[in-house]
């Protein structure tokens, strides 16, 4: 596999939001506007990045029998950096995503990088892969949270979109919302793919 | 004092139900629901971590982290916390109940990775509850996981029956009628108490 496909493959292929349906908790959670999920995405992209390099490279060293243990660990490492950054930068930010932020350490989509692909690559595919997947993430919580935004709010980035007149409907802000906006998506996605595999047989 | 335990309870049960309201532990949620007695299995495997988890990390949080003012290495020690008694619960169901042992397959281990229970932890030093507050938090809130995924697996089993449109089928489907039992729950939030 080339570097390119390595990188684009978290992003389409294999898209941990909508292809392989990990991580559901943050998405679910933060995305009621379209800047809480760039900085989810973001924030859990920069702690991707860093567990797949620092994994890759301890890969030789971490004993088979306790890798699941050390990898929680370097994990939280990681997030414990974002989480203090965040604290001291962008306060605004980590109020509202809040306890979602300590919360990336039990994001699947972490762990199932760092079992399937950090421990048995390069230092340098490890890293483009993390940034793939992150990329991926962050880009499905874009689409995701701007569909909530707009219709539960009428706007996307805060600027109005659906005009003066537009009547809120909360409820796509509101959990149930997010259930069912979601699983239609990803029956959009199921219906688009279907069509693919028809066309190409 | 009582008073104030059993409002604890009562929220974290239904008004803010960890998995359909606050989006706590949504993985197993989704992915142990297709039958109610393996759901059942899990809710009880999740109440006992959660209950275990909450009483742990409080004491180690109290006597161990703010004493020494080592309040930054919270996340890695709770993790470390919740890990090992999942690993606890692991070799003894296995011991007991292989049936459920195997049933519950790789999601048992996950429970590590559930985030109700790291969720439930930090909740309790954020509000900052007392020992008591705590645990009584902690158990509510896997009561209400195991409500909830109880109640969800009751309607995926008929939905298995159900004529659907191919491309809704299996996930899809499963989200809709979570965000149909989160309206539901949705109704509890006028609940005065």
């Amino acid at each position: 596999m080339n570097k390119t496909s390595i990188f684009l493959n978290g992003i389409f292929d294999e898209n941990p939001t909508f292809m392989q349906l990990l991580g559901m908790c943050p998405t679910l959670a933060v995305t009621t506007s379209v800047v809480n999920g760039i900085g989810m995405g973001l924030s859990t992209t920069a702690v991707l990045v860093g567990s797949n390099l620092a994994i890759s490279m301890l890969r030789k060293f971490i004993p088979e029998k306790i890798r699941i243990a050390s990898y929680v660990v370097i994990i939280a490492g990681f997030v414990t950096i974002i989480d203090m950054l965040l604290r001291a930068y962008i306060p605004s930010l980590s109020k509202s995503l809040g306890i979602f932020i300590p919360l990336i350490v039990v994001n699947c989509i972490i762990l199932a990088r760092a079992e399937s692909f950090a421990s048995k690559n390069k230092v340098t595919n490890s890293m483009l892969d993390g940034f793939g997947m992150g990329f991926g993430f962050t880009g499905a919580l874009i689409i995701f949270s701007a569909i909530r935004e707009l219709i539960g709010n009428g706007t996307i980035l805060n600027f109005h979109i659906m005009g003066e007149h537009y009547q809120p409907a909360l409820l796509a802000i509101l959990p149930p919302g997010a259930f069912i906006i979601l699983g239609l998506l990803v029956g959009v996605i199921n219906l688009i793919k279907m069509n693919r595999g028809k066309n190409n047989a | 004092m009582l008073r104030q335990l059993i409002v604890i309870s009562i929220s974290a049960i239904f008004i803010e139900n960890f998995v359909l309201v606050k989006f706590l532990g949504i993985c197993p949620f989704l992915g142990v629901s297709k039958k109610v007695e393996t759901s059942l299995a899990m809710g009880m495997a999740v109440t006992f971590v959660m209950a275990m988890a909450s009483v742990i990390t409080w004491i180690v949080d109290k006597f161990v982290l703010k004493p020494f003012s080592l309040d930054y290495l919270q996340t890695v020690a709770f993790i470390l916390v919740i890990a090992t008694l999942v690993q606890l619960v692991e070799m003894f169901l296995q011991k007991v109940s292989p049936a459920i042992y195997n049933a519950l397959g790789i999601y048992l281990p996950l429970i590590t990775t559930n985030c109700a229970v790291l969720g439930v932890a930090l909740l309790n030093i954020q509000k900052e509850f007392v020992f008591i507050q705590s645990l009584v938090f902690g158990v509510s809130a896997a009561i209400g996981f195991t409500l909830a995924i109880v109640l969800f697996a009751g309607v995926r089993e008929r939905l298995e029956f159900s004529d659907i449109p191919e491309f809704l089928k299996g996930f899809p489907i499963a989200l809709i009628s979570a965000g149909l039992i989160a309206i539901a729950f949705l109704g509890f939030s006028g609940l005065k108490i």
